[in-house]
């Protein structure tokens, strides 16, 4: 043993985040993902329709399940993802420096600020149905109840900037309802899209839940939104062409659909409840009173 | 083969000698070729053709003990039409209920040349007298079915008791009288592809219009290889005495993709004859959803969700 060799790194295959499982995509194709100064990093798999397609079939599957999870149930594990992504505090913070282009110490506040966004949802699991429902009075021996319900499998095209802050506030909201979501990762910035999958996998989420796409919003967003088994389209990370296609897709089976945001996002101000809200429709039930 | 096949079945010794004597199978080979069969791209306008040959193949199956009426007549419906919105998808070849069910699917049915096919002979494990049997057939085909799926005596066949299972097959197909006979072998539970090749000689000797892979109640259903141990039989059988024999797979047969390729499976091994639904069916149900599904994708261009049809 007279010669010391340097140790080889292992490398992380990027692959994507389908129905609990991390598979490649079915097309075999990949492509280089660098960082802001244009430096490799790594590659990533580039999604392609029929990865949309398996994507939307789990979100599907895992519907029933996590819709009629109860509340408290889904907040719960909300905050265990805010758990398992504050355990990996130093590996995202040297991701999102990388992608963006920030600071080690903004990195570190932004992953805080993550975390800190899934508490924040995580609270109000068991809280918007007190919001937005209501006992409404009628005229009439009933009571009349209306309660949010989730709308079903949403497609969300995740912000291109923020690449783990903006992607998180873009999948709680649709999911502590009791949505599922099929997520097109940011296409620039892909790398801290899977590892925070890696993190959901752990998280006691059920698989399915959460899907995590990298590669094309331009070439898999249109399919997602003339998917006739998904039922509302998030189009933050959109540009406006391709918000406008989609939402014209949209109008075939009359789904939900949010329109990019105008102005660039300030991923740290408040987020309020509109991304929730938008996801949620409303069930009214009567029942009649003193019998 | 030594004995003539009409009198192979003469005795106990003849008909084990025969069975024994076929050529054995090379599992690794049955299950290669299938598999590489399985990996042929069909695709646009061949994958439009398969789609609609494979609808117009459906025996369309409810086989629950929860069955009412009202299912049978709603399926019923579903099988002359199988797309409300869309005339011109084919309807399926038959459907395929318990007997007491008959006679409300040949009521709802009349009339559309969509056939009524029973299982009979105390399906689905086959454990019950003979007597029970050709009773329970004749009954059915006295309700109005155009076809009988008959369940083969595994118990027998493992035992040994192959003139046993030969004689309940040729009871039943007398009493099947001008009823198609499909006889299931139930491959699940035969244990080896030498067993599939022997008992679909077994059941076409005695008379079956048909072999038929399974019941649907035992795990593994139908398999691409054992299919194609099935199909080697009928071809080989047509070679050996000039009667054609159809082939049914049935159950675990769940999407567009598995049912296209049992095509290309008949296609390369029984030969382009048999593409049709006089001698190939899939037995199945949910099949039939997503082969509209498949079919709707490539009409509009857009995936299709099963919100837009019909429960089963």
């Amino acid at each position: 043993m007279s010669e010391r060799t340097e140790r080889l790194s292992v490398r992380k295959t990027y692959k994507l985040f389908i129905g609990g499982a991390f598979p490649r995509s079915e097309s075999g194709r990949s492509y280089v993902v660098t960082s802001s100064k244009g430096d490799f990093l790594a590659n990533a798999a580039r999604a392609s329709r029929k990865d949309a397609r398996d994507a939307v079939s789990a979100a599907r599957k895992a519907f029933p399940g996590w819709s009629g999870a109860t509340a408290y149930n889904r907040g719960q594990i909300l905050y265990r993802i805010a758990e398992m992504l504050e355990g990996r505090r130093a590996q995202f913070a040297a991701e999102v420096a990388d992608a963006d282009g920030v600071s080690a110490k903004k990195a570190g506040e932004l992953v805080d600020a993550a975390v800190d966004r899934l508490v924040w949802y995580a609270g109000w699991s068991d809280k918007i149905g007190a919001v937005l429902g209501s006992a409404n009075p009628v005229a009439g021996p009933y009571f009349n109840l209306s309660s949010p319900e989730p709308t079903g499998v949403v497609a969300v095209v995740a912000p291109q900037a923020g690449p783990l802050l903006g992607l998180v506030s873009v999948i709680a909201p649709v999911i502590v309802t009791g949505n599922t979501c099929v997520v097109v990762a940011s296409e620039r910035a892909p790398l801290p899209a899977i590892t925070l999958a890696e993190v959901l996998a752990t998280s006691d989420l059920p698989g399915g839940v959460v899907n995590i796409l990298t590669g094309s919003a331009a070439e898999m967003a249109p399919w997602l939104a003339g998917h006739m088994d998904v039922n509302g389209v998030d189009l933050t990370g959109a540009g406006p062409e391709l918000a406008v296609t989609c939402e014209e897709l949209a109008a075939e089976n009359l789904k939900r659909v949010l329109r990019p945001p105008a102005d660039r996002v300030d991923w740290l101000a408040d987020p309020g409840i509109e991304r929730m809200t938008a996801f949620l429709e409303t069930k009214t039930v009567w029942h009649p009173i003193g019998i | 083969m030594t004995t003539p096949l009409a009198e192979v079945a003469s005795s106990p010794s003849t008909l084990r000698a025969f069975l024994h004597g076929l050529p054995g199978v090379d599992r690794v080979g049955a299950d290669a070729r299938a598999a590489m069969l399985g990996t042929r791209s069909i695709k646009t306008t061949a994958k439009k053709q398969a789609i609609d040959m494979a609808i117009g193949m459906v025996d369309l199956t409810t086989l629950e003990g929860a069955d009412t009426p009202g299912k049978v007549r709603a399926m019923c419906a579903k099988a002359v039409r199988p797309d409300p919105a869309d005339a011109s998808v084919p309807p399926v070849a038959a459907v395929c209920v318990y007997p007491d069910l008959v006679a409300t699917a040949v009521e709802a049915l009349a009339g559309s040349g969509v056939k009524v096919a029973s299982v009979a002979t105390s399906f689905p494990s086959g454990r019950s007298s003979l007597e029970v049997k050709v009773a329970e057939t004749s009954l059915a085909v006295a309700a109005g079915a155009a076809e009988i799926d008959m369940v083969i005596d595994r118990g027998a066949f493992l035992a040994g008791d192959y003139l046993k299972v030969y004689e309940e097959i040729v009871a039943t197909k007398e009493a099947c009288a001008d009823a198609h006979l499909k006889v299931i072998l139930e491959t699940g539970e035969l244990a080896t592809y030498d067993n599939v090749r022997r008992a679909s000689w077994l059941a076409m000797i005695a008379g079956a219009d048909f072999i038929k892979t399974s019941t649907g109640k035992v795990s593994p259903a139908a398999t691409l290889p054992v299919t194609l141990v099935m199909l080697e039989a009928v071809r080989d059988f047509l070679a050996a005495t000039g009667r054609k024999v159809g082939v049914k797979p049935a159950g675990g047969i769940r999407t567009t993709k598995d049912a296209i390729k049992y095509l290309v499976l008949v296609n390369e091994t029984a030969g382009p004859d048999w593409l049709h639904p006089d001698w190939f069916r899939l037995g199945a149900s949910s099949l039939l959803n997503d082969l509209l599904m498949q079919r709707q994708k490539m009409a509009t261009g857009r995936y299709a969700g099963p919100d837009y049809f019909t429960l089963d």
